[in-house]
């Protein structure tokens, strides 16, 4: 029983880094009908940026570690939305109006050229997050001894995907992203400016993915210049999970595919854990394309 | 004058839709175009709305061009379009459609006053308020795509066939709601195939074919018109 609670909080709290990183995808998919293969490379330009932040403003030990973190976190966030906002201003929106498949193409060539990036600046060796900066405590959740950043990273998975629930569902400007989502040609005829709330979406996934990656690297330790890759392949899997476009979707699809493939590692093997994650996409293709809450409202005529 | 059309053209790629149109509206009026399909109605009020852009010629309100102003600017300036087809945001509820028509507007007292009063006009729409806007039927769809375009306060109101689809019944009370809103001093431009309850409604008609307008006059002497009779109106007249 321990155990499986050990690895279900564990599959939760990975799944919480998909799940913001999965946002990122359902969120661009949905205005542009674009599957941004960079945002892999956002979230680890977010890890890379934080670790080096870390290291050079030492804001951990001048006011604390909690707050020098969140300061940290913060301007991760900025300064990868920033990313994201160029990234469709220059590798995007020149194709609005092209065919689709050359803005794919576009989107790999910006994956490559962010890898590429990110190993002249950094190197192509792995690199290590600072040990000890958060206290290396368990907490103890029903029973059982959990360690603290791995509850901490939960929660605050929890509290963005929150945050952006409430963005996009009980704001203005969030229920314009939703209705430029639909609709373009709509949406203008009510006085959105749909360039906007692109931009907008271009630099909001891309800031949760790059809190993922400054999470990831504190959780795991070790960050490197392709880690990208294989997060965005299973956060895209759980974006189609959930149903792509489908903002809550991305973040159940998230959660659920963390846990299944840690259980799944711990059952079955840890060989298995990435292949679990690939069968779950392929099941969820074959039986459920639309994914768990990507059910369409029918259109009366 | 509240609205000219200049001599307009638009293009869709190589091939062009508008060749050259022009079409004016005064304060006040219900203006009407017909025609088949494909004969440029549609294209004429998305060029107003700035949807497409004019290849050449004037769009002018209140004597100012405004054809190469953005489409998200248009509404600011007091023009809004329930378009064809409804397009209404299926997957959001009732009320957030409601809410983006007034988009434009940051006075949250007008914007409750503006849904209180068409909520009046369209009581269906207040019983369905909480309801996902693709659930709804037909006909309160276009209550709502209407409904929405009131949302903003509108001077001039484009129409694109509000009648498509609508069994008889409703599309009386659409029509007699046009009229209404009409009353308040809204202009508007009805765009439709059906005609004969068109032309009732407007004061004037504009009738176009593959591009260009044919004919332009008072709306009763375009029902009498023995030519419009057998081209849009079934047959002779009674």
């Amino acid at each position: 029983m321990e155990e499986f609670f050990q690895q279900l909080t564990n599959g939760l709290a990975v799944g919480g880094i998909y799940a913001l990183i999965a946002l990122g995808y359902t969120m661009v998919y949905g205005v542009l009908k674009l599957i941004n293969f960079a945002h892999g490379d956002l979230f680890t330009i977010g890890a890379f940026l934080g670790l080096t932040l870390l290291t050079s403003l030492g804001l951990t030990d001048s006011i604390g570690p909690v707050a020098g973190l969140l300061v940290l976190a913060v301007m991760v966030v900025i300064l990868v939305g920033v990313v994201g906002f160029l990234l469709e201003r220059i590798a995007y929106r020149p194709l609005r109006s092209s065919p689709r498949l050359s803005a794919v193409v576009s989107a790999l060539g910006a994956s490559i050229f962010f890898q590429n990036a990110i190993m002249l600046i950094w190197g192509a060796r792995p690199l290590v997050y600072p040990h000890g900066l958060l206290p290396n405590v368990t907490v103890n959740v029903f029973g059982a001894e959990l360690p603290l950043i791995r509850i901490l990273m939960f929660v605050i998975s929890v509290l963005l995907m929150c945050g952006l629930y409430y963005l996009t569902h009980k704001t203005r400007i969030g229920t314009a992203i939703r209705a430029a989502a639909i609709d373009q040609g709509a949406a203008k005829l009510m006085g959105i400016d749909v360039n906007r709330v692109i931009s907008l979406v271009f630099m909001i996934g891309p800031a949760l993915g790059g809190a993922a990656g400054v999470m990831v690297g504190l959780y795991y330790g070790q960050i490197n210049f392709t880690m990208g890759w294989l997060y965005g392949l299973k956060a895209f899997t759980a974006a189609i999970l959930g149903g792509i476009g489908n903002i809550p979707g991305a973040m159940l699809g998230g959660l659920l595919l963390g846990v299944v493939e840690s259980l799944g590692a711990a059952y079955i093997s840890i060989a298995w854990k990435d292949a679990i994650s690939f069968l779950v996409l392929i099941l969820i293709l074959i039986v459920r394309p639309t994914g768990l809450l990507g059910e369409r409202v029918a259109d009366k005529v | 004058m509240l609205l000219e059309l200049r001599d307009l053209h638009v293009n869709y790629g190589n091939v062009e839709a508008l060749h050259g149109i022009n079409l004016t509206v005064n304060e006040g009026e219900i203006v009407t175009i017909l025609g088949a399909n494909g004969a440029g109605k549609s294209t004429t009020l998305n060029s107003i709305c700035g949807l497409v852009k004019a290849s050449k010629g004037e769009i002018l309100l209140d004597g100012k061009p405004i054809h190469t102003v953005p489409a998200h600017n248009i509404v600011k300036l007091g023009i809004s379009q329930s378009p064809e087809g409804r397009r209404v945001f299926s997957t959001l509820t009732v009320e957030e459609n409601m809410e983006l028509g007034a988009f434009t507007l940051s006075d949250k007292e007008k914007i409750a006053r503006n849904k209180e009063w068409i909520y009046d006009l369209f009581p269906r729409l207040l019983e369905r308020r909480g309801q996902l806007a693709g659930t709804l039927s037909g006909g309160e769809q276009q209550m709502l795509a209407i409904g929405r375009a009131l949302m903003s306060n509108p001077r001039l109101l484009l129409l694109d066939e509000p009648s498509l689809g609508l069994a008889p019944i409703l599309v009386k009370s659409i029509f007699d709601t046009i009229r209404k809103i009409n009353k308040r001093g809204l202009t508007v431009i009805l765009v439709e195939q059906n005609a004969r309850a068109a032309l009732k409604l407007a004061d004037r008609g504009y009738v176009m074919e593959v591009g260009n307008i044919v004919l332009a006059d008072d709306a009763d002497t375009l029902l009498s018109n023995p030519d419009i009779q057998s081209a849009y109106l079934g047959g002779k007249g009674h």
